[in-house]
């Protein structure tokens, strides 16, 4: 597969991988946070962590942006389900989330209709051919998403359809890393900025976190390689004492973002006021709503969604391991009440949740596989 | 344990504090037996031979995995009130919904073993019956339809038992409206199969059921096979050195249904795999001794086959990643969809566990027969971590490879 | 939320402008290229697929760029090996 393979060269990799480690200075701890969820996937998925030296943790951060709605938020989608004639599309991510009462995939277990699509657009499509349904699409993920929503409300619109819209819980990265870098509990040394968020929003929104917190931050991509180059390049900063925004993903994001996409957001969209992030807390300008002008397409004003908050269980401690505070094996419910088939807090739900990343992959020591892979 | 239920967070974590109270109690009283735990309390784990001191934070963290894996020894029972698409994926929940139902209600020695036949003793032959029901969804796909799937599993189930398929049942659940010219083409393919085969299909059964119900047409098949003198293949009996071979690439059968249902919009030269494999299992078992189990990876693909060989056998498995053969187009739509080939069905593939002195000669075996001219050894039956299957990824570090947890629902993360 | 998968365009659908047929190691489908449009992708160059639209392109200048630094990663490493290999100290 081409722009895949040659990303996935082992050899190459042992190559970083003597360089990373010869950029640590003895006896420093280097903890490095990873903002993406799609590379917390990348990084077990591949067991990348056997290829960094001891002395580098990756911490796991917010950007998965199904484990950050909070409950209240799933018991709203589910009671939008459950409207007389609706058809709940929802990616598949968001199937096994549990809100109070159960997920979708409860709910379809007791005849609710709700169907997985893979793209906004086939939500549209279903719209379409069943005009006699309200079709509601459940709007989730960051700015890399938030265009794709933008666009299917924009050919809404263009169509003039009356049975479609959206539950909009789009989140935005940056509020979020703020409040992980105004935190007390952290001590953190750079970034791996989110590779795919940043084609539409590009490199620039970052520059605070070099210029005011004098972390360094390098945009990466999502192939093996691409992560480890960009570890690399981030120890290499350190090295110089160097705080700067690089973007190792050039081949992909382009510095200044994509001016369409974003137009296509401030469009159909603006930002509320404030939000709550599981684990997070309220975190003020962090999501996005449907602009009034395409009220139509709210599903929030559409129907009444009960909005009620739902506090997160006292025992779940998904907030500290979301600012990476917390190892997912050092939450205290961890692989006992919380599992991937009971998920209490959703970490644990979506694959690339930290914890649900660590219970499928990640489990063992480093020394016991190393032990395993050279029996 | 179940999400559906309301106050399902609460019992959670009940149930948590039981378990840690039972921990706690394990702790002051060191030696005393606990139902439910294979070893009392925690111990002081002994440092292993020439390894580091554990660095702060692994000895609470192999404490955590601990837990884990007792809770995976743990009398399985299902919680749920109703049934979920979750049960029919070939994961934990069909495992646990199979032990915990059916397995307590009906226990019996030939029941107990849970392979893919059951093999009786019947005036001195050894006589091996399994039944399967079909269910998919488009009827016709490319490379078949319900009715190459009804008659090549079956006659699968029977030849990774090691048995001769010689006849099938064939029942008929019709949905009102269901068009005869459909029906007729799928009995067609079952007797074309049949013939490929050399099955005969010999007694059936035809229900009709309301418009609405039975999604066209289900079909539900027995199969009665002759297990060959002293053969005896069982998951359980894999140990360390075994070596596990596939006979073709993996993943073709379940992508092509996810594609032929239409909604992905995704074209791609991608065909069901579905086969006969007796012919294949007959070479295979007639010129290679030391064959020790034979699985037909079908839902939960090889992922689920990996887990029920190191579950049954106590033992660990490395496979890695370069050696599973998988068609171009299957990674691309895998990737595109964001599910793992490793978990999806295949309908023609076998998996074999085989004495690791025999691995070259029962590779050869396979690549001689046309069904098997891919096949490959991907990996090796280990003594430690039991339980435990795991990957060498392509990219050189290691992963573990868990049951399947719920459908393999595409995802866009 | 973050799969994205590079594609290579093969064909605009005549009547429909925002949208193209993409080839991923011989899978095609139809996708949506209108984020693009300051700048649309022709066919046989390459684009970042997520949820059905192009996000991006793919500079195939800078994907050499990275490969190459890559390679000579790897050529160092490998000369250094080498060099190990041939300096022992015995």
């Amino acid at each position: 597969m081409r722009f895949v393979d040659e990303f996935r060269d082992a050899d190459k990799a042992h190559a970083l991988s003597a360089k990373i480690t010869a950029l640590c200075e003895p006896g420093r701890q280097y903890k490095i946070m990873e903002v993406c969820g799609g590379h917390t996937h990348t990084i077990y998925k591949h067991g990348l962590e056997d290829y960094l030296p001891e002395q580098i943790t990756l911490v796991h951060g917010p950007g998965c942006p199904v484990c950050v709605i909070p409950m209240g938020r799933v018991d709203d989608a589910m009671a939008l389900a459950a409207e007389p004639d609706v058809i709940m599309t929802s990616f598949g991510d968001m199937m096994r989330v549990p809100g109070s009462n159960g997920s979708f995939f409860d709910a379809k277990a007791r005849g609710t209709d709700i169907r997985m699509v893979y793209s906004p657009l086939d939500s549209l499509k279903i719209a379409r051919s069943n005009p006699g349904k309200r079709v509601i699409f459940m709007a989730i993920g960051f700015e890399t998403t938030a265009p794709s929503t933008a666009v299917t409300v924009l050919r809404a619109a263009a169509e003039n359809l009356d049975n479609f819209s959206i539950f909009c819980n789009h989140v935005t990265i940056v509020p979020a890393i703020k409040a992980i870098l105004d935190s007390p509990d952290l001590r953190l040394d750079g970034f791996l900025g989110p590779g795919h968020v940043s084609t539409v929003i590009g490199c620039r929104p970052y520059e605070f976190i070099a210029r005011d917190y004098g972390k360094p931050v390098v945009v990466a991509g999502f192939e093996p390689l691409d992560i480890l180059q960009s570890i690399y390049m981030l120890m290499q900063q350190l090295a110089e004492g160097r705080a700067e925004v690089e973007n190792q993903y050039a081949r992909v994001v382009p510095w200044n973002g994509n001016a369409v996409a974003l137009k296509a957001i401030g469009e159909t969209m603006e930002l509320r006021p404030y939000f709550e992030w599981r684990g997070l807390g309220f975190i003020s300008h962090s999501a996005l709503k449907v602009r009034e002008k395409y009220a139509k397409f709210d599903a929030e004003l559409l129907y009444s969604v009960p909005g009620v908050r739902v506090a997160d269980p006292k025992a779940c401690q998904c907030g500290e391991v979301l600012k990476g505070v917390l190892k997912p094996w050092e939450c205290k419910v961890f692989g006992t009440a919380c599992t991937p088939e009971t998920p209490i807090g959703t970490c644990m739900v979506s694959p690339e949740g930290a914890c649900a990343a660590y219970y499928n992959y990640g489990r063992l020591t480093r020394t016991r596989v190393k032990e395993a892979s050279t029996s | 344990m179940t999400t559906g239920s309301a106050g399902w967070v609460e019992e959670a974590l009940r149930a948590h504090d039981e378990a840690q109270q039972q921990e706690q109690a394990g702790q002051d009283h060191p030696g005393q037996d606990h139902p439910g735990q294979d070893h009392p309390g925690q111990e002081q784990r002994p440092e292993r031979k020439g390894s580091p001191q554990p660095r702060p934070g692994t000895v609470r963290e192999e404490l955590v995995l601990d837990r884990i894996d007792r809770a995976r020894r743990a009398r399985p029972r299902v919680k749920e009130e109703r049934i979920t698409m979750s049960h029919g994926a070939g994961g934990k929940a069909t495992q646990t919904l199979i032990e915990a139902i059916f397995l307590d209600a009906f226990r019996n020695p030939l029941l107990e073993p849970l392979e893919d036949a059951a093999r009786l003793q019947v005036n001195g032959t050894g006589i091996a019956l399994t039944t399967d029901s079909y269910v998919v969804s488009p009827l016709f796909f490319p490379g078949g339809d319900i009715g190459d799937l009804a008659v090549n599993g079956t006659v699968n189930d029977l030849a990774v038992s090691g048995a001769t398929p010689l006849s099938l049942s064939a029942a008929f659940i019709l949905e009102e409206g269901f068009p005869i010219t459909d029906l007729t083409r799928i009995v067609a393919s079952m007797q074309a199969a049949a013939q490929r085969a050399g099955v005969a299909i010999v007694t059936g059964d035809t229900k009709v059921v309301e418009r609405g119900k039975a999604d066209g047409c289900y079909i539900n098949t027995a199969g009665v096979g002759v297990v060959q003198g002293d053969v005896a293949l069982g998951v359980a009996t894999a140990r360390p050195g075994d070596a596990i071979l596939v006979s073709g690439p993996i993943g073709d059968h379940g992508v092509t249904i996810m594609l032929a249902r239409g909604e992905l919009d995704i074209e791609a030269d991608i065909e069901s795999d579905t086969a006969p494999l007796n012919g294949l299992v007959a070479d295979l078992l007639g010129q290679v001794g030391g064959v020790r189990a034979l699985r037909d990876a079908t839902r939960g693909g090889v992922a689920t086959i990996l887990n029920e060989i190191a579950r049954a056998a106590g033992v660990g498995i490395l496979v890695t990643e370069d050696a599973i053969p998988v068609r171009p187009e299957v990674r691309g739509a895998s990737e595109l969809l964001g599910i793992d080939p490793m978990y999806v069905a295949c309908e023609g593939r076998l998996v074999a566990v085989v004495d690791g002195q025999e691995a070259d000669r029962a590779l050869g075996a396979l690549r001689a027969h046309p069904l098997g001219e891919q096949a490959a050894i991907i990996g090796r039956v280990t003594a430690e971590p039991p339980g435990i299957v795991q990957l060498k990824t392509a990219f050189g570090g290691t992963r573990i490879v868990d049951m399947l947890v719920g459908d393999p629902l595409p995802r866009i993360c | 939320m973050c799969l994205g998968i590079p594609g290579e365009v093969i064909e605009f659908l005549p009547d429909q402008p925002d949208l193209a047929r993409v080839n991923v190691s011989g899978v095609k489908r139809v996708i949506n290229i209108g984020l693009l449009a300051d700048d649309p992708p022709q066919p046989g160059e390459w684009v970042l697929i997520h949820v059905g639209f192009a996000l991006s392109k793919i500079d195939e200048d800078e994907a050499a760029a990275a490969l190459s630094f890559l390679e000579g990663i790897g050529q160092a490493y490998e000369d250094e090996l080498a060099a190990l290999q041939d300096s022992r100290i015995e």
